[in-house]
Parts: structure tokens; sequence; C-alpha cells
């Protein structure tokens, strides 16, 4: 049974769903949406089932399997889940089911089938398991770039008037990160010909500890780099994020950036750390200083918004900040605070993103402006929005602030000027999300928000896992925390980083002296 | 006169291995053949005849030479060399030919019949054209044209000797320049643009013999593997030797369009009809990359220090301006035209390094732009309004909303030109980078990615167009092709995502392919 390939079957039953969805009859939308879900609803439970034999599991990757795909270069499908990577894989898994339940009637007004919508989401979905779960470097660039044309179908067929400008901006910054990468990914193969006289490898397992001398580290690193901090995104390279979350629709907007944009932030802890530590350690304060830039320039800007949904993506921007920070303070405590923020976004920006998405699909305007009072005539829809806005904010109690907070502590360990900096970033939080939600939910009731619909069965159903996981990892994070820890602490002694020990402050001494 | 006897009976008599030849010999047979039912049969069995005579020449030269695989020797008194690179590319050229003549045998999308001109010979927009077009008379010279094209392609590559390379060269490209004047419609495109191939030809034909008579000149003789002793021993003159290199490269580089060689090509692209231009864009081009790796390779190996600064050179002025210059097309044809000068500049990315590697990235780039290209261009010729095909791009706005099928699959080539992951051209992309970069040609590697990036951008834009765009009010139609057709866009997109997923099986063959007889 150890030798069933679990993670390829999990990352074929979305391919093979939106094949079968594929094949629907384009009238009957409604069986694609609910075969789709039901594939999603499957691939929820697969999840389900490695995660409980990653537990039973050892080693750092766990449930390997490997084929060759063209072993003439190296390339191998070759899969493997570590603490970090079954983290993501359970959100990927968690978002998709609520995407596709969030974004059921989406496509109607685009004179469009429901069908061509969930046939992509799926083979986003598989793509991004796959993503996650493979340990060959040039696998997980083929499913990287791979996943961009099913993203851009999606931005550009149901959006908004602008759609096919932000999906071609979208595409275009990607493949050009993406083409960096490659030409890294191939010095690469190039200089692990010293581990294997015919050629090289893409294997992680084979990469890793490869001696490169420190010039070669950089460049390459470098090139990764770029393709990860575009897809995160993170300033200077996040332009493209505001514009694809606008025009896209809500649920769209939601899987791009609660879970595609993972991956960036995926790659730069699940390989930019293990392949290339010296250049990790002497490029991270740059990262950093990028990271805090990031914080704070997407809470200003977000604060700035009259747009809704581009509000959330500014607020987006400033949290991958806070996810890239952790990484790279390159203490565990970041780097788990990190991995778990990835996790906790996803949740509270996919229901942000949803619930924005609700109130612009009553009042056909994003315009924050354009709405006031809604609480009275709706007032489930508002307490909703102020849980989710509060999450994004990181109220204690919430999953969010679990992660935060561990981020800030992690970097406050190794860069107290950038933690100072970057608690900045929580208390503009409050700020750009209390503003909105007083905007639009108090005050008095406005003509055009007046006998605004309540939250119905389907909206509520779509939100209400993602609530609830919000709260509980919110109060009990320490299962998914230890998984997490599993998979940061070999990472880390990979880049060969220790903990900075705690100081002492002298009023402590001075006391018990 | 005893003497004189004896001298006579001492003449040998030449030894030719017709086993070896047999592809090339069906090929031609096959055309001459053509040629004589164009003058006994009677008109209404032309077509069927022609079609089945041309395919079934090209299946049968397909099976030879794969029967013919492994062998490595020289034939025809050394002028002719059969080996892993000449039978690769013979075997591409035939199947891509296979898929141009589904194309050219094409009589449904056009109301008019195919699309080619019911008499070259007829002025365009005289009365005997009217009359002609009227009558639906519909010729079929083009099947021993193109026959001989082939055979033409089929020598060029497995060229041993200079001359011989010559001929090839001339067989290959006189039908063509023909094909390129024949278009149905747009004849004065079509006539002025096979008057520029025609000229432009020419001028690069005499270049070629021009170098060959110098490295005659040099060598002594005109056998690649004796220009290569020549090299190694450094007998004679360099300035003979150096001039007519470059001269026999210019030769080369201008079959492949490569920059600044490429000034014909978005012209004749764009006048030739639509099935000659596939056909041109694949099998010619590989055809001359063939050649030119045997000259380079084999020839003037020991040269390489001499050309490969060069090689670089074009190579990234290739790319550049191919990616460059293709972002301000507002023609499909001419675009495509572009973006392949653009693959030509990827292409020689990966022959600049000499090594096996290199070679076998060649082969396998070559046949999965080719499939692509082929297929691209077919789907080409089933957008059309009153006028014939509409090659404008704008009238390509809102395609997905008439045809999501053609849009679809035009879509997967576009993706395979772009070089994204899962189709065949992110595949050949990759493999020829990695050998680039591991001959040391890294910078290069940074200039083509960056190339690709721009090259993205232009492709990216037809499927905005298509999928994103609203739809004119009056724009084109997708006609409905026969199986013919049909056949071929299938296959060249099976192969594109075939190579694409699973690019094992053809990469283990180029890799075997990559070894040159001397």
């Amino acid at each position: 049974m150890s030798d069933f390939p679990w993670l390829s079957v999990l990352v074929a039953v979305p391919a093979v769903g939106a094949l079968l969805v594929g094949l629907v009859p384009r009238r009957r939308g409604v069986l694609a949406k609910a075969l789709g879900l039901a594939v999603s609803l499957l691939t929820l439970g697969l999840t389900i089932v490695v995660a409980l034999l990653y537990r039973a599991g050892e080693g750092q990757f766990r449930l390997t399997e490997q084929y060759g795909w063209v072993e003439r270069f190296g390339l191998y499908w070759s899969l493997g889940v570590d603490g970090v990577a079954l983290a993501l894989i359970a959100l990927t898994a968690v978002v998709t089911p609520v995407v596709l339940v969030g974004g059921w009637d989406e496509a109607e007004p685009t004179g469009r089938s429901g069908k061509g919508f969930v046939f992509l989401v799926l083979v986003l979905e598989a793509m991004t398991l796959g993503a996650f779960a493979a340990t060959d470097v040039l696998a997980f660039y083929i499913l990287f770039e791979a996943m961009l044309v099913p993203m851009y179908l999606l931005i550009g067929s149901y959006g908004g008037p602008r759609r096919s400008y932000a999906a071609v901006k979208f595409l275009l910054y990607n493949l050009l990160g993406g083409l960096v990468m490659l030409a890294a990914v191939i010095g690469l193969y190039v200089q692990s010909a010293t581990l294997r006289p015919d050629g090289g490898t893409f294997l992680l397992s084979e990469l890793v500890g490869l001696p490169l001398s420190p010039q070669a580290q950089y460049w390459i690193f470098a090139g990764f780099m770029v393709a990860f901090a575009i897809k995160a995104p993170l300033w200077p390279f996040h332009s493209w994020l505001p514009d694809a979350a606008g025009e896209a629709t809500p649920s769209t907007a939601a899987f791009l950036s609660g879970v595609m944009d993972k991956v960036g932030t995926f790659g730069m802890i699940h390989l930019c750390l293990p392949l290339f530590p010296q250049a990790a350690r002497d490029l991270a304060p740059v990262i950093v200083t990028l990271a805090v830039v990031s914080i704070l320039y997407g809470a200003l800007v977000a604060i700035g918004q009259s747009d809704m949904i581009r509000l959330v993506a500014y607020a987006s921007i400033s949290h991958f900040g806070f996810i890239v920070l952790g990484i790279f303070a390159l203490t565990s405590q970041g780097g788990a605070g990190a991995t778990l923020y990835m996790v906790n976004h996803g949740l509270s920006t996919v229901a942000l993103f949803l619930v924005v998405g609700f109130l612009v699909t009553r009042r056909g305007s994003r315009a924050i402006a354009d709405f006031g009072g809604v609480q009275r005539p709706a007032p489930v829809l508002a307490g909703v929005l102020l849980v989710v806005a509060l999450a994004t904010l990181s109220l204690p109690g919430l999953a969010t602030f679990v992660s935060e907070f561990l981020v800030l502590v992690g970097t406050f360990t190794r860069y107290p000027v950038a933690a100072v900096f970057a608690v900045l970033g929580i208390v503009l939080a409050a700020v750009y999300m209390l503003w909105m939600y007083q905007r639009v939910m108090t005050g008095p009731v406005r003509p055009t928000t007046e006998g605004m619909r309540d939250m119905r069965g389907r909206e509520a159903l779509a939100l209400a896992p993602l609530l609830a996981l919000l709260l509980v990892l919110g109060l009990y994070p320490k299962p998914l925390l230890d998984v997490i820890n599993e998979g940061v602490a070999p990472t880390l002694s990979q880049v060969g980083v220790a903990d900075p020990e705690p100081v002492q402050p002298a009023t402590a001494e001075g006391a018990s002296g | 006169m005893t003497a004189l006897t004896r001298q006579v009976t001492e003449i040998q008599s030449p030894t030719i291995e017709y086993g070896l030849l047999a592809p090339m010999l069906v090929v031609f047979g096959a055309a001459v053949l053509g040629v004589l039912v164009e003058a006994f049969l009677p008109r209404r069995v032309r077509y069927p005849v022609q079609v089945v005579l041309s395919l079934g020449a090209l299946a049968v030269a397909l099976g030879m030479v794969v029967t013919l695989a492994d062998r490595v020797e020289v034939a025809a008194e050394g002028s002719v060399a059969i080996d892993g690179p000449t039978l690769f590319i013979q075997g591409t050229v035939l199947a891509l030919s296979l898929l141009s003549v589904l194309l050219f045998a094409e009589r449904r999308v056009d109301p008019g019949g195919d699309a080619f001109a019911s008499a070259a010979s007829s002025l365009p927009g005289s009365e005997d054209e009217r009359t002609l077009t009227a009558q639906r008379v519909q010729q079929t010279e083009v099947y021993p044209l193109v026959m001989f094209s082939i055979g033409g392609m089929l020598l060029f590559p497995a060229s041993n000797d200079l001359l011989t390379m010559f001929v090839a060269l001339e067989v290959l490209s006189f039908p063509l320049y023909l094909l390129c004047g024949m278009a149905r419609r747009r004849r004065l495109l079509s006539q002025e643009a096979a008057v520029k191939y025609f000229l432009l030809g020419s001028f690069s034909s005499a270049f070629f013999i021009y170098g060959v008579a110098l490295l005659y000149g040099y060598a002594g003789s005109v056998r690649l593997s004796d220009i290569d002793r020549a090299v190694s021993e450094q007998v004679g003159s360099e300035g003979l030797l150096l001039a007519g290199v470059a001269l026999l490269t210019v030769g080369l580089l201008f079959k492949i369009a490569a920059v600044p060689f490429h000034a014909w090509t978005p012209d004749v692209y764009q006048g030739a009809p639509t099935p000659v231009t596939g056909f041109m864009a694949a099998c010619t081009k590989i055809a001359a990359f063939g050649a030119l790796l045997r000259v380079l390779y084999v020839g003037l190996g020991g040269l390489r220090l001499d050309w490969q600064p060069l090689l670089w050179a074009i190579a990234i002025l290739t790319m550049v301006v191919g990616a460059v210059v293709a972002l301000t097309q507002s023609d499909v044809k001419r675009m495509l035209a572009y973006s392949s000068i653009a693959h030509a500049g990827f292409v020689l990315t990966g022959m600049v390094v000499v090594e096996p590697a290199g070679i076998s990235s060649v082969l396998f780039y070559l046949a999965a732009y080719g499939f692509a290209t082929v297929g691209a261009f077919a789907v080409v010729s089933l957008v059309r309004d009153a006028g014939g095909e509409a090659t404008h791009l704008s009238r390509w706005a809102g395609l997905a909303k008439r045809s999501p099928l053609v849009a679809g699959v035009f879509t997967l080539f576009l993706l395979a030109f772009a070089g994204i992951p899962l189709t065949s051209g992110f595949v050949g992309k990759l493999v020829v980078f990695l050998a680039a970069w591991q001959g040391g040609a890294w910078p290069l590697v940074l200039v083509a990615v960056l190339a690709s990036a721009v090259a993205a951008f232009f492709y990216v834009r037809v499927i905005v167009l298509m999928y994103f765009s609203e739809p004119a009010p009056e724009g084109p139609t997708v006609a409905v092709p026969s199986p013919l057709t049909a056949a071929a866009i299938g296959l060249g997109a099976l192969v594109t995502v075939g190579l694409g997923v699973a690019p094992a099986p053809l990469l283990t063959l180029a890799e075997q392919a990559a070894v040159f007889v001397r």
C-alpha cells in the first residue's frame, strides 16, 4: 500500500476531472459545475489521506515517487512532500471547492458557460498541486510556467471590461520571469555536471549540497528569485496583480492571489534557500528590504484605493511582503511563520475576495463610495466581512495573527529595524480594512443599497469552511505548525544558519544580580 | 589504336548504391511520372492520380528512410552521405511534405477550387483568366513541381560535396520560385513574391557557387572531407579559404532566412499560396539547416574558431530582429514569417557549439518547429472572407466565438512557438539552450531567453485577438475543410502536444542520429 503513487493520483484526479468536465455538453452548465465540485471534493478527500500518510511517514520528503520522464537529461516525474508542501497542498485542496462554489454563477453575465470556468479551475488545481509536490526542478518549472495559460484564459475570458489588458499584462510579466528562470534552471543543470559526468541532473535531492562558486550562486539565485518575486508578487514587480485581480472575477482573483501566487513564495523557501545557501544568506538583507518596502507600500496604496477589489489586491501585496520577510529572516520562527502565513493568507484573502465579490455583484459597482449602510439590509454579510477584515488585519484569536506574530518575532531576532518597520504594516492594515468596512457597511442606508439581499445559502456555504478554519487555526494552530516546522527545520539547516542567541536584556541581569 | 581501346576499357563505371539513394529516387521518379501524367492523362483524372502518386511516393520514401536507419555510409562515389543527420532530416522533411501535399490537395475551402491559379500563365485580371475561372479549370502541375522540390530537399542535406549540394539547391529552389507565383487570389502579390524570391535566390545561388569555386581553388576538391583535410593541413592561401567560406555560408544562410539575409522572407511568405508558404517555412528551412550543419561540421569543423564568432553575431541578430520586427506586423502570414526568422535564430544558437549535443538539439528543434509551422499555416488557410484568406490580423478578432476549435488549435501552435511548457516548442528551446550553455555559449542563451519573451508578446497578442475581442460584424468565416486539411492540422497538433509531453523517444532518436559520416 505504501508504494501506491498517492501524489500522482492527487494530481491526476483534478486533471482527469477537467477532461470529464470538458466532455460535458455545453448546455449542461449545471452538470459541469456539479461534476467539477465533486472532483474537487474528491481531491480534498485524497489530500486528507495524503496528510495522514505523511504523519505516518519518516524523513524530510515523504510519499516519494519517481518515474523517468526524459531521463536523457535527468527530467523525472518526481514527487514528494515535506511539511511546507503538505500545508500548501492542503490549502489548494480546501480553496478549490470554495472557489467553485463561490464563483458558481459568475460566468453567466459574460454569456459564456460555466463549463469553461470549471474546466480551467480544475486544470489549475492539478498544476498547482503538481508544482507543490514536484521534487524535480525542471518538472516544477514546467508546471510553474504551464499554469500561466489557464489563469490567463480565466482572467481574459470572464473578467471585467479591461480584462484583456489585464490578462496580457499578467501573462507577459510572469512569462518574462519564467524565461529568466529557465535560463537559471539551465545554468544550474550545466553546473550540476560535476555530480554526473554524463550531463547533469534536475533532481532536488541531488542538487541540494551541489558545490557552486559564489559567483554562480548569486546569478542563478537571482534568476530564480526574479521569477518568484514576480509571481509572489514582491515590490517592485507587483504592478500586474492589482490589474489582474481587479479585472478578473472575484473567484478567479481569489484563486490567483490565494493559491497560485503561493507557488512563488513556495519556490523561495523550497528551492532558493536549500539550493543556494550562500547566496540566500548574503542577499537576504536586500530581499528583506524589498519585503519591508512591499509591506508598507502595499498598505499605503491600499489605504488610498477607492476600488474595493484593488484595495484587497494591494493588501495582498502587503501580506506577501510579510511572507517573504519571514522566509528571508532565516530563522526557524520566521520560516514557520511565513509558511503558516501562506496558508492563512490563502484562507483570509480568498474569503475577502469572495465577500467583496458578493457585494460588487449586488451593487454592480466596485467603488467604495457607491456603498454605505449595508449592514442594515444585509447584517450577515456585514458580519462576515467584519470577521474577514479582522482576520486580514491579524486580530489575535484569528489564524493570521499567529503567523504574523511569528514572522515578526523571527525577523526581530535578526533584523530588528526591519521588524519595527514591518509592524507599521499591521497598523496600516487596521486603517485600510476598518475604514473600508466603515464606509461600506455603516452609516445611513443609501437609496442604492436599500433592500440589498443578505447572504444566500450558496454564498454562506462557500465561506463557512474558510471562517471555521480561520477560527480553529487561530485558537489551535499546533497541529499545522508542527507539520510546517518539520518542513522548515531541515531547510534552514541546509542554509546553514542557526537562530540568533536571544539577547539577555541588561536590566534583567541587573535585577537578578 | 590499341592504346586508345585499352584506355577506354579502363574507365570504371561508377558504383551507385541504389538502396541508399532509394528514397530520393522514389521521389524524383514520382516527379517525372507526374510530368508524364500531366502530358498524357485526361484532365479530369489528373487530380486523383497526382494526389495518390505524390502521397504514395512520399509514404514509400518515408518507409525506406525508416528501414535505412542506422546506416552510416557514403554513396554514389562519395558525393552523397547517408548518415544519422541525413536520415533524420530526410525523414522529417518527408513527413512534413506529406502534410503539405495534403494541404496542396485541399479543394473545398475556396469556392474556386484549390489554392492555385487556374493557369499560372494567364494574365491577372485578363479575360483569359476569367474564362478559366468560370470554367473551374484547376491545374495539377503543382504536384510534380513540389515533388521535384522535395527531391532536392532530400539531396541537399545529404550532399557530401559542394557541387552536388549546389545541384540540390537549385533543384529544390526552382520549383519553389514557380510555386510562389501560383496563388489563385491576389495574384499580383503572388507574382511579385515569386520574382523577388527568384532574383534574391539567384543572387544567393551565385554567392554559393562563387564560394564553391574559391574553395576548390583552395583545396583542389569540392568534397567536404578533402576540404576538411586541406584546412587541417593548412595548404594554400587563407584568403581564398575565408572568402570561399563566407560566400558559401551566405548562400546557405539565405535559405534559412537568417538576418541579414532574411529580407525576402516576409514578402514571399505573404504572397505565396498558403500551402506553399507552410511547405517552404517548414521543409526548405529544415533541409537548408541540414546542409548548413554538414558544411560547417564536416567540411569546416577545423575552421570553427573563425566561423563561430560570426555565427554568434548572426544568431543574436536573427533572434532579436525576428522577434522585434514581428511585433509590428499586422498580417498573420508576415507575422509568422518573422517568427520563423526568430526561430532560425534559436536553431543557430544550438548550432554554434560544435558538439553532438548541438546537432541533436538542432534536429529535435527542427522537427518540433516544422510540425507546428505546417499546422499553423494550414489554420491560416481556413480563415477566409469573400476576397480569399483573411490574413489581416484585425480580421481575426473574436475568432474563438465563431469557431472555438480552430482558434483553440491555432492557440496551441502559437503557444508552441512561444515555448510554453507541455508543448513541443518548450522542449525544443530547452534542448537547444542546454546544448548552447553546455558549449559555453551562455550569453547567447540569455539573449535567446529575452528574445523569447519579446516573441511571446506577439503570439499572445493573436490569442487575445481571437479570444477576448468582439468579432467584427462582417468578419471572416472559418471554412470547413475536407478531411485532407483536417488531417494535416490534426497531425500537426498531435505531434506538437506529443513532443511536449513525451519527448523522450524523438530525443533519443535525434541523439543517436547526431553522428556525421566523413
